[in-house]
């Protein structure tokens, strides 16, 4: 979650000071991620620093003192909006972690130890669904909030199914040696 | 009370060797008021406990009670007043007859049901309305989007006093938005109506609409989500992260 960029967004609309930018920055992530008034103000004096945002010198420091984007400010968030998160690398992901550590366990059934992270998967997105229900048709940032949440659960939940499903299958048909169907690896070069 | 019970509902296919079976030792019950989703890939036995609850198929052992009364004690007289007057379904592909106006899809089982047609259709055209669907009453099922064919089925699932709604992948081939906007029927349905309702399905998102969840696997319930806490909870965790 970039604040900084979420701030720099807030004022391109006009100038504000930090108490307002914090209140506009809950608000338009549907109040679903707080921020502390001291981040805001640590973020703006580094905005300040790198040239992407000024403020008023003639008011007194404090809470009132007011904040403006520049134009790099400006050229930096539209650059921003438009440069696609890196989602390139696999994560080492703590789940397919657990999954394939029981796949390799004597006496552990793999089927039940998906179905113990899809259960919880599940009442998490029952939790999210609920504040939808509740408030999301007033409240567009928050439904897309919430939306967003829902999905990334969502391919979770459809991971471990296929699973299920792989492991189902494989316990049905036992695999054929190594000898009879050689099998391509292609080496999985994980990031941190 | 339970408006819904299955007691140890088991059922087979075939004999001896060749048996097969499609749920086994099913116990679930629903209250009126409360959405229960059943969640299961495909082959789980999730249709099977469907059509069973709702009168279409007979278990091979067990027993269902619907609203107190045991099904297998009915005759097939009673059994078929309870399919028209108790129980709507919703199934994937919609069901409407393509001949009929979307009212007149809404208000067929009530004139099935002996309710005199200018009646029915009164009670139909307010049913529609409560869906949003007053403007598109006289359409009929091939002038609809997906979304209002789903939304006037529901109506037709809902109308007249109808206490048990099951529904069958409900958001079908609907994208995400339709899909939720179904579920927030039949969840207004269960909270407004005081209906009971049970919606199979694969899909997580639709099933977090529920009250609770249920997950089938195999033919067995080998799980079932706990109340879940306050959505507040939630935000306190995202505080902390």
């Amino acid at each position: 979650m970039s604040v900084r960029h979420a701030l720099l967004g807030l004022l391109s609309e006009g100038p504000k000071y930090g108490h307002q930018l914090r209140q506009e920055f809950e608000a338009t992530t549907g109040d679903v991620w707080p921020l502390n008034v001291g981040q805001v103000y640590t973020t703006l004096q580094r905005l300040e620093r790198d040239g992407l945002v000024e403020s008023d010198e003639l008011t007194a420091e404090g809470p009132q003192k007011d904040y403006r984007i520049t134009d790099e400010g400006r050229h930096e968030l539209a650059e921003w909006l438009r440069t696609p998160p890196d989602l390139t690398s696999p994560p080492r992901d703590e789940l397919v972690i657990k999954v394939l550590v029981a796949l390799g366990l004597p006496g552990v059934d793999v089927r039940e130890v998906v179905q113990v992270h899809r259960r919880y998967l599940v009442e998490l997105m029952q939790q999210w669904t609920r504040l939808k229900e509740d408030e999301a048709d007033s409240d567009l940032a928050l439904a897309l909030v919430v939306d967003a949440e829902l999905f990334r659960l969502d391919s979770v939940i459809r991971w471990l199914d296929a699973v299920d499903g792989r492991v189902k299958r494989a316990h049905l048909q036992p695999a054929r040696s190594d000898a009879a169907a050689p099998r391509l690896r292609r080496r999985l070069v994980v990031k941190r | 009370m339970s408006f819904l019970e299955m007691r140890s509902v088991s059922k087979y296919y075939g004999e001896g060797e060749n048996r097969v079976h499609a749920i086994e030792n099913v116990s679930l019950s629903v209250e009126r008021g409360s959405l229960v989703a059943v969640m299961g890939p495909s082959g789980s036995g999730k249709s099977t406990l469907l059509t069973i609850a709702g009168t279409l198929e007979e278990p091979s052992s067990g027993e269902v009670l619907i609203d107190g009364r045991s099904v297998s004690a009915m005759s097939r007289n009673d059994k078929a007043r309870l399919r028209r007057r108790t129980i709507g379904y919703v199934f994937q592909d919609f069901n409407l007859l393509p001949g009929l106006t979307a009212a007149e899809n809404v208000s067929l089982p009530l004139e099935l049901d002996g309710l005199a047609a200018k009646r029915a259709a009164q009670v139909g055209v307010a049913a529609l309305e409560e869906l949003g669907l007053s403007e598109r009453a006289e359409h009929y099922p091939d002038e609809l989007s997906g979304g209002e064919r789903q939304r006037v089925a529901i109506a037709r699932a809902v109308v007249g006093q109808r206490h048990l709604l099951l529904a069958d992948e409900p958001s079908g081939a609907l994208d995400s938005l339709n899909g939720e906007a179904v579920m927030r029927l039949i969840l207004g349905a269960c909270r407004e109506r005081e209906v009971a309702a049970i919606v199979v399905t694969h899909d997580a998102q639709l099933a977090s609409w529920a009250d609770r969840v249920i997950f089938l696997r195999d033919g067995r319930i080998v799980d079932q989500t706990v109340p879940p806490p306050s959505p507040e909870s939630l935000l306190e965790h995202t505080t902390r992260s």
